[in-house]
């Protein structure tokens, strides 16, 4: 095997590849042959390195230089600067606020406080070749159990981790296997849940984009300790590259012996298929998603009985998402107990989160259990874009909960998130500012939530449209006091009364707000005012003749000619006609448009 | 086709074949750097950093990372050749030759012994 004193890697993770990465992977080819260095400069294509707002990212090893946002334009500068002439582009590196560029991977801060184990073969290693994975300690703990330990042993060195569902319900994961191990069957499935349909999450995505061989070996060990002989990858069909490279590592798994019949001649055996869902958010309830696989509508159930004794096709079934599964295969080479050394006394190891919003570096970043959101959010984060001020942080997608600065310094775990009625759910966090208005937050929320109701159970159904009528009327200051009470008690009784999670936890955007943000709901009621003039009803523009430099800029900008003045008189704004775009407001450059 | 996986033998044989794959992508490996201005370049710099990788593939290293860096102003004495061993001073070999490369290789990667009568400087 040649070695290649340099290795280019191009991010090829959906982020990259849509603001232009595979273009600058070409390029790369091109001019490294056109240098004639293509036998010493390999082009690698990786999964996410997590900065994607900084991409394309390109990082050139051994010297481990990180380039942002390359463009194919820039690509030749590097090949023969850097790869030839050994001259650091300094213009592509990474920019810190305070230092003037930093070069090293390894010394952003972005990755400073972060600790990688479901995402570290993510940006490092080739997803499409099954070798570099192996070459990483790959299959090592697969083969671990299967020539060393019994599967008790391994749903033990499971339980002594203290891994627990990473998909939101945090259920113990041990605890789970032993159900499914102790169920009788002659058949028995695993599934994995890569239905990732939260808005803005994308860890899963990632996983399995930029590692799926994690995700396979996770999926075998817990085949070997539950006994189970089939299994399922069910992924939602807006994946498309995260279903190719899924589909290619168990092809290559398949021609290496490591899955499929007598896997390393132990007479295990296990056969995994891909199932694309078909864009239903409910498909990620684990009962709905069996009903799915199964091919029928994907609706909920009531549960008991348990997927661990009737699951899909009435056979004993385990599910787990996919940053579950992928943390398995560390924990199997590196002990339960290495992982249990991190985070915090009930929750344990490392969570992968979608950092999205208002902030400056947004991203995917794995951080230990514990951390607190103000280390995630200003010290990985970045802090707030333009120096505006933190508002709030929405944590756990549609089912999870807005928290405000008093709960910055609380310890990232699954107790204390629930204990201020949030949840860790599948880990996403949109940060907020002051320009965001809550109930408007709340709003979208709901919506994305009454949409994907599947409208089985009539708590869910009705109660998540009358809460967003509610919503609806408030944010157009028609709301009274009286319909913050009904909000209120509906939202209580469709969590507790809903079939399914997504019912169960569609009012946490609405009770975390009216918990934390009631003044914001009474000051849109009672002041019919709304402090981030985002709820357009609520919102007038007016021009300040005594400011007015009569430039008319206003009126140019105005889609519906709403703007009247001239070189003479002062311009003015029709209230009657005006859509409260805050087109005028933005354009003016004398700062006369008053907005409230 | 692969060959099939049947053991952990099997398992550890690919891993060994495939270290070089991504040995590369460490940034604490020990690290040869040649200087490639265009004074290094015009003074052979790029046959021996061939040189270099040859040497090192034909003796199966794989933990040492080859690295390139521009003019450092010693021009007269191109090509020049650093060795950096973590831990160590880094170590600068002046006026280097294809033959030298073997010895520098030979003695101070592999052996940690620094060629002296190459050798024109050391830093921190």
């Amino acid at each position: 095997m040649p070695i290649y004193r340099s290795h280019v890697l191009v991010c090829g993770g959906t982020g990259c590849a849509s603001s232009g990465s595979n273009e600058v992977m070409d390029t790369f080819k091109e001019e490294i042959s056109s240098l004639g260095l293509e036998e010493e400069v390999l082009v690698v294509p990786t999964g996410c390195h997590g900065m994607c707002e900084m991409g394309p990212i390109v990082v050139v090893y051994p010297e481990g230089t990180f380039y942002c946002r390359v463009t194919p334009e820039d690509v030749k500068e590097i090949a023969e600067e850097h790869l030839y002439k050994g001259r650091v582009v300094e213009r592509l590196l990474y920019q810190a606020e305070e230092a003037p560029s930093i070069p090293n991977y390894k010394e952003i801060p972005f990755y400073g406080k972060q600790e990688r184990v479901a995402l570290s073969n993510c940006g490092y290693i080739n997803p499409d070749n099954i070798e570099e994975y192996i070459a990483r300690d790959g299959y090592a703990g697969l083969a671990k159990v299967l020539t060393e330990m019994k599967p008790e042993d391994v749903i033990e060195e499971i339980k002594t981790s203290g891994l627990r569902g990473r998909g939101g319900g945090g259920f113990p994961t041990g605890l789970k296997w032993s159900f499914c191990a102790r169920a009788q069957g002659d058949l028995k499935y695993i599934i994995c849940n890569a239905d990732e349909g939260d808005p803005g999450a994308f860890m899963d995505r990632s996983i399995l984009e930029g590692d799926p061989h994690t995700v396979l070996e996770g999926m075998l060990i817990g085949a070997y300790a539950m006994g189970a002989s089939e299994g399922y990858i069910y992924c939602r069909a807006e994946y498309p590259l995260a279903i190719k490279r899924l589909k290619n590592a168990i092809k290559q798994a398949e021609e290496y012996g490591l899955m499929g019949e007598d896997i390393m001649g132990s007479g295990f055996s296990l056969h995994l298929h891909v199932k694309e869902g078909a864009g239903a958010f409910v498909c990620g309830e684990e009962t709905a998603l069996m009903a799915s696989i199964e091919g029928r509508r994907g609706m909920p159930r009531p549960r008991p009985p348990f997927p661990a004794n009737k699951g899909l096709w009435d056979k004993p079934t385990n599910i787990n998402n996919v940053e579950t599964w992928a943390n398995v295969p560390h924990i199997i080479r590196r002990g339960g107990s290495w992982f249990a050394s991190m985070g915090t006394e009930k929750s344990k190891g490392t969570k992968v989160f979608a950092l999205t919003g208002k902030v400056n570096h947004t991203g995917l970043v794995e951080v230990p259990m514990g951390i607190t959101l103000r280390e995630i959010v200003f010290d990985i984060g970045g802090g707030i874009l333009n120096g505006k001020k933190f508002k709030a942080v929405q944590i756990g997608g549609p089912s999870g909960g807005c928290l405000t600065e008093e709960h910055l310094d609380l310890p990232v775990s699954y107790e204390s998130l629930a204990e201020v009625g949030a949840i860790m759910g599948s880990g996403g966090l949109v940060v907020m500012d002051e320009d965001n208005c809550m109930i408007d937050v709340a709003k979208f929320f709901l919506e994305f939530t009454q949409k994907e109701s599947c409208g089985k159970c009539s708590p869910c159904r009705e109660g998540t449209k009358q809460m967003l009528l509610l919503l609806n009327k408030i944010s157009d200051g028609n709301g009274t006091m009286e319909d913050l009470q009904t909000l209120e008690d509906l939202a209580r009784m469709v969590k507790d009364m809903s079939l399914c999670g997504l019912g169960q936890t569609a009012p946490n955007p609405i009770l975390t707000t009216l918990r934390y943000f009631r003044d914001e709901y009474v000051a849109h009621i009672k002041d019919k005012k709304c402090f981030a003039g985002v709820c357009t009803k609520l919102v007038s523009y007016t021009i300040d003749p005594e400011k007015c430099k009569k430039c008319g800029l206003c009126a140019k900008n105005c889609p519906v000619n709403c703007i009247s003045g001239d070189r003479q008189t002062p311009y003015f704004i029709d209230q009657e006609a005006c859509i409260k775009c805050g087109n005028c407001y933005e354009k003016c450059p004398f700062g006369a448009i008053d907005k409230e | 086709m692969a060959n099939k996986i049947k053991n952990l033998s099997d398992l550890r044989k690919i891993k060994e074949s495939c270290a070089d794959l991504t040995s590369t992508r460490t940034t604490d490996n020990k690290t040869i750097v040649i200087g490639m201005g265009t004074c290094g370049i015009a003074a052979g710099a790029r046959e021996i950093m061939n040189e270099v990788i040859n040497e090192l593939q034909k003796r199966g290293i794989s933990d040492v990372a080859v690295q390139t860096t521009g003019c450092i102003g010693m021009c007269q004495r191109e090509p020049l050749l650093d060795v950096i061993i973590p831990g160590k001073e880094r170590i600068t070999y002046g006026n280097v030759s294809k033959e030298d490369v073997q010895r520098i290789i030979a003695e101070h990667v592999v052996n940690g012994r620094i060629v002296q009568d190459l050798a024109i400087g050391r830093a921190d």
